[in-house]
Order: C-alpha cells, then sequence, then structure tokens
C-alpha cells in the first residue's frame, strides 16, 4: 500500500495523543492546574491534529458528517464516534484537574476505555481489510494498542510503568513483522487464483491493461527493496522499544525526556512500514506485489 | 446503508469468455463512453495528451501468458471489472453509506452525493474494481449501465452493458446469475464457470468463462519446411564453404 505522509502521520498522532488521554485520564501522572492545562493540551492537540490530518486524504471532506452515519458496518464510522465520544467525555476529567475539583472514577476510566476504543477502531479499518492479508490479522489491533499505550505512557513521564509497554511493544512489533511475512502465501491468492486460470500452467503478465499509471498503481502497489525494509525494521524496534526503554530505565529525568523524540521517531519508521510492506491482492493483476 | 440485503431478487452480472476475448479493448472505450455522459461524474482524465497520462476507467484488460508444464504457452486476454459480489466487503466498509447493494437485482453502486472520497471502498476490493476520479473526489465502479439496461427510451437491443453491446466477439455476456435457467447460466454450467479469487470470501456474482482445451497441438506454421531447405548443387557447395569458414 501507498504509505501517504498524511495516513502515517494521522495514526501515528492521534494514536499518542489518545494514549497520552487514556493515563491522564486514570490519573497518571495526576496533573493540577497549569501542569494539567498544558499536559491535556498536548493530549488533546495530539488527538485532534491527527484527526485533522486525516481529512487531507478525503476527496470531499465537506461531506465528512455522513461518516458517522454506518456505524453499524465500518470500522471507519465507528472510529468516528468512539473519538468524538472519548473526547467529549475527557472534557470534564481535563476541567476538574486544571481548575481542581473532584469528576467521579468511575467517567475517568470510561474516558480512558473510550479513548483506547477509538485507537482499537482506527486498528480495525485496517485489519478488517481481507484483501491486505499481511493486515488482516491480530497483530494490527495489537501493535496499534501497543503504540499508543507505551507512547501514552511514555508522554505522561511513567517511568516504570512505560519501560515495560515499550518493552511489550517491542515484542508485540518483532512478532508483526515475522507473522506478517508469511501471512500473503497463507492466504492462497496467486495470479492463477486472480485470473481463474488455476491448473492451466503458470500466469505471468503478457502485458499491461495500461502504459501509465493509474489510481490502483499508486494507491495499492507499492514494493519496497527487501534491504531497505530490513534495515528501518532494524530502526524501527530499536527507536521504538529498546532504546526509549533502556534510557527511561537507566537515563532519569533527562533520559525519560530523550526517550519520547526517539520513541516518535520509531514509531514514524514502523507505521511507514505497516503500509509499504502491506500487500494488496490487486498487484497480483499487475504481476506486482506490494 | 451499507449493510448488505441478505438476499437480492436477482443477480445481475456478466458472463466473460476467456477463450473468445481478443483483447481489443473495444469494451473499455465503449465503457469509458458511456460512463462519461451519464451517471454520476464523469470519469476524468489527467494529461490525456502530456507526458503522463492517467484517468479513470471502468474496466480494463490484461494480457497474461499462460505457461502449461508440457505444452506450448499461449496467450489469455482478460477483461478485469465489478464482480457485484453477494459478499461485498466494498459496501460495508465505506462510513457513509454512499456504497450499497441493491436488494432488485444485487447491482453494486456509489451514491456520488454521499462520497466523501475516502477511499476506503478501494481498498477493500480485491479486484481493483473500483477507481477514485481524480477531478471529482468521489469512487467510480461498474454500474452494469444500470442507466442503459431499464432504459426504455433505447432500442431493446441497446439495452444491455456498453461493454456487452460493443463486444465485436462477443466474448460478454449479460443476465441473471440468480435463474438457473437463464442463458448466462447455462453459458456457465456448460463452460465451467468460475469465480476470481473465492479465498478472499466475496461470493462474486460474474463468472469468467476458462479458455477451452486445446483440440489439437501446437499448429505448425506452413512456411516451417522452408526453415530446413538443403541446398544441393553450386549452392550447396558454397553453402559447405561458407560454413567451414
Ligand atoms: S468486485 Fe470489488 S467493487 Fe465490485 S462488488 Fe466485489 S468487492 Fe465490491
Ligand atoms: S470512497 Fe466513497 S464510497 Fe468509498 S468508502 Fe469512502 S465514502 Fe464510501
Ligand atoms: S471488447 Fe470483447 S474481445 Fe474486446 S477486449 Fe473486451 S471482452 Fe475482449
Amino acid at each position: 500500500m501507498h504509505p501517504a505522509p498524511s495516513i502515517i502521520l494521522f495514526t501515528v498522532l492521534s494514536g499518542l495523543g489518545f494514549g497520552l488521554l487514556a493515563c491522564l485520564a486514570l490519573g497518571l501522572p495526576g496533573l493540577s492546574g497549569w501542569m494539567a492545562f498544558f499536559g491535556w493540551g498536548i493530549g488533546y492537540v495530539l488527538a485532534t491534529g491527527g484527526l485533522a490530518a486525516s481529512a487531507f486524504h478525503l476527496g470531499n471532506p465537506q461531506r465528512a458528517l455522513l461518516a458517522f452515519t454506518q456505524w453499524r458496518s465500518s470500522w471507519l464510522s465507528r472510529e468516528a464516534w468512539a473519538s468524538v465520544l472519548a473526547l467529549l467525555v475527557m472534557a470534564p476529567c481535563a476541567l476538574a484537574d486544571w481548575l481542581g475539583f473532584d469528576w467521579p472514577v468511575a467517567l475517568r476510566l470510561l474516558a480512558a476505555v473510550l479513548a483506547l476504543l477509538t485507537v482499537l477502531a482506527t486498528s480495525m479499518i485496517y485489519a478488517s481489510i481481507r484483501a491486505v492479508p499481511r493486515w488482516n490479522h491480530w497483530t494490527t489491533p495489537a501493535l496499534f494498542l501497543g503504540f499508543a499505550l507505551a507512547g501514552g505512557a511514555l508522554l505522561g513521564l511513567q517511568g516504570g510503568l512505560a519501560a515495560v509497554l515499550l518493552l511489550g511493544l517491542g515484542a508485540v512489533q518483532i512478532a508483526a513483522f515475522g507473522l506478517g511475512d508469511r501471512q500473503f502465501a497463507a492466504r492462497g491468492a496467486s495470479m492463477e487464483s486472480a485470473t481463474g486460470l488455476t491448473g492451466r500452467g503458470a500466469v505471468s503478465v503478457f502485458e499491461q491493461p495500461h502504459t501509465g499509471g493509474n489510481y490502483l498503481t499508486r494507491e495499492m502497489i507499492h514494493v519496497v527493496g527487501r534491504r531497505h525494509a530490513q534495515k528501518l525494521r532494524v530502526i524501527a524496534v530499536v527507536c521504538a522499544s529498546l532504546l526509549p526503554a533502556g534510557l527511561v530505565l537507566t537515563g532519569g529525568g533527562a533520559g525519560l525526556v530523550l526517550a519520547i523524540p526517539l520513541h516518535m521517531t520509531g514509531a514514524l519508521a514502523a507505521r511507514w512500514l505497516f503500509f509499504a510492506e502491506a500487500e494488496h491482492v490487486v498487484g497480483l493483476y499487475y504481476g506486482r506485489r506490494g | 446503508m451499507t449493510c448488505l440485503p441478505g438476499q437480492t431478487e436477482k443477480k445481475l452480472g456478466l458472463v466473460i469468455d476467456l477463450d473468445t476475448c481478443v483483447g481489443c479493448h473495444a469494451c473499455v472505450t465503449a465503457c469509458k463512453g458511456w460512463n462519461d455522459q451519464g451517471y454520476g461524474a464523469p470519469l476524468s482524465d489527467q494529461e490525456a495528451h502530456g507526458a503522463d497520462p492517467s484517468g479513470t476507467f471502468l474496466n480494463r484488460v490484461h494480457s497474461y501468458q499462460v505457461s502449461p508444464p508440457e505444452a506450448v504457452p499461449f496467450t489469455v486476454h482478460f477483461p478485469r471489472s465489478c464482480l457485484h459480489c453477494d459478499d461485498a466487503p466494498c459496501v460495508t466498509v465505506c462510513p457513509t453509506g454512499a456504497s450499497y447493494k441493491r436488494i432488485e437485482d444485487g447491482i453494486v453502486l456509489v451514491n456520488e452525493d454521499a462520497c466523501i472520497g475516502c477511499g476506503l471502498c478501494a481498498w477493500a476490493c480485491p479486484y481493483g474494481a473500483r477507481e477514485m476520479d481524480k477531478a471529482a473526489g468521489v469512487m467510480k465502479k461498474c454500474t452494469l449501465c444500470v442507466d442503459r439496461i431499464y432504459n426504455e427510451t433505447l432500442p431493446e437491443v441497446d439495452r444491455e452493458p456498453a461493454c456487452v453491446r460493443t463486444c465485436p466477439t462477443g466474448a460478454r455476456h449479460f443476465g441473471d446469475l440468480s435463474d438457473p435457467d437463464s442463458a448466462v447460466s447455462r453459458l456457465v454450467a456448460d463452460r465451467g464457470g468460475v469465480a476470481l479469487m473465492p479465498e478472499m470470501g466475496t461470493k462474486p456474482v460474474n463468472r469468467y468463462l476458462p479458455p477451452r482445451a486445446k483440440d489439437r497441438g501446437a499448429q505448425v506454421s506452413p512456411l516451417a519446411p522452408l526453415l530446413d531447405v538443403q541446398a544441393t548443387g553450386f549452392a550447396g557447395w558454397l553453402d559447405r564453404v561458407l560454413g567451414k569458414i
């Protein structure tokens, strides 16, 4: 799949934002006064900024409100609902911290759950697409939730918790790379099954249907070099998980602060790979997987 | 509404004969011609006469080489368009309700007035049957010429999809695949018509008729004997001398 910068940025930022908001709602850390204002502010900016970035890739953003109508079948619609509900239920929690009044724990819990449901819904948009076998797997929601939780705890400066979550995320990421590599073959789609010519011989492209590119080749067929991908995989795991976990555990306050940009760099690399390495079966028609 | 109807009254669709198709792309052109001026936004082109032309099409014709293990390879031309799947994933992922499957005939359509151009339905389709129009920002796909097949202002012979009407070899057939006695259903039964990528679980309505078995071996060119002419006399002597140099 084409790694569109707008979608990569959107999913990384909004995931981080909702992770941080979930932590703050649970009182990790418990902020008050202007610290609360800035902490919650960062969470809201990341979460809503990410959502706004996603609107950049819509063909007709003026009709975006219609995206709330199909929650019965569509994960994109469910994401829209979950994000708005989460941001609404979060608001009094934020005000309570800033202005110093009490707010029921049950409602704080609900806010955190809604934030994580938003991240889950985002991940299910990808995980539900059977035509992209690498995504169509439990590792996709695990990855998105892992990034939100670990990133949120890190931004919330929760040293020990962040380190544990970061290492867990690393494990999930390595599993996702390994298992993902087998998904396409396991699904069983081939040029023969795509053309209905199974059993008649090996099928190869004789002539392409068009000489230039089209929406399909631009959007869904992206081939990454193997060595390039291997390097980025290492960068993703080291920067998103291992180094920040080490820094948090050994570097004290300075380590925590340094770990944040490192983790975000790793998260962007991982998300780039999430798209770039995902092969859509339509590539079979063009004799190109990717 | 992007939940799928449990069942449709008819299953209108295409049956495409891969044995007959010659890859002329006439169906591509007819499709673009008809759908450029009727249903919804026109199918735009970008840089049509420039260095990197590209555009929106609802039907594309691929050409493949098939290499059987012990026989001469052959060519198969393969038109690809929406298969109007029973279990259409492109419909259920749509957040706005723009994508839908009609209960009366099973045609999968896009209501362009509700489409936000998110592209998710095109991702969900395994067959590459949907293309986003760059100029209009809405999703385009085969409508099975819904504005021809029921159109009483057209002469009756024209009340079929433009691609079927135009195909010079008769490789394209249109009809109701839910009726076992329809001409298309009988064709599928006789010729062993297949569904594409059944492993995707989409339950396509359209069927493809595989190439027929060859009734004789690889055809030998009538000019073949000339390839092995043995020169005699002076020409033969010259041939031998030149061969030794
Ligand atoms: S072929 Fe693709 S666009 Fe057409 S109904 Fe099936 S999944 Fe949807
Ligand atoms: S591009 Fe349009 S039709 Fe397709 S899923 Fe998005 S809103 Fe629905
Ligand atoms: S018009 Fe008929 S013969 Fe020509 S490419 Fe289309 S299906 Fe094949």
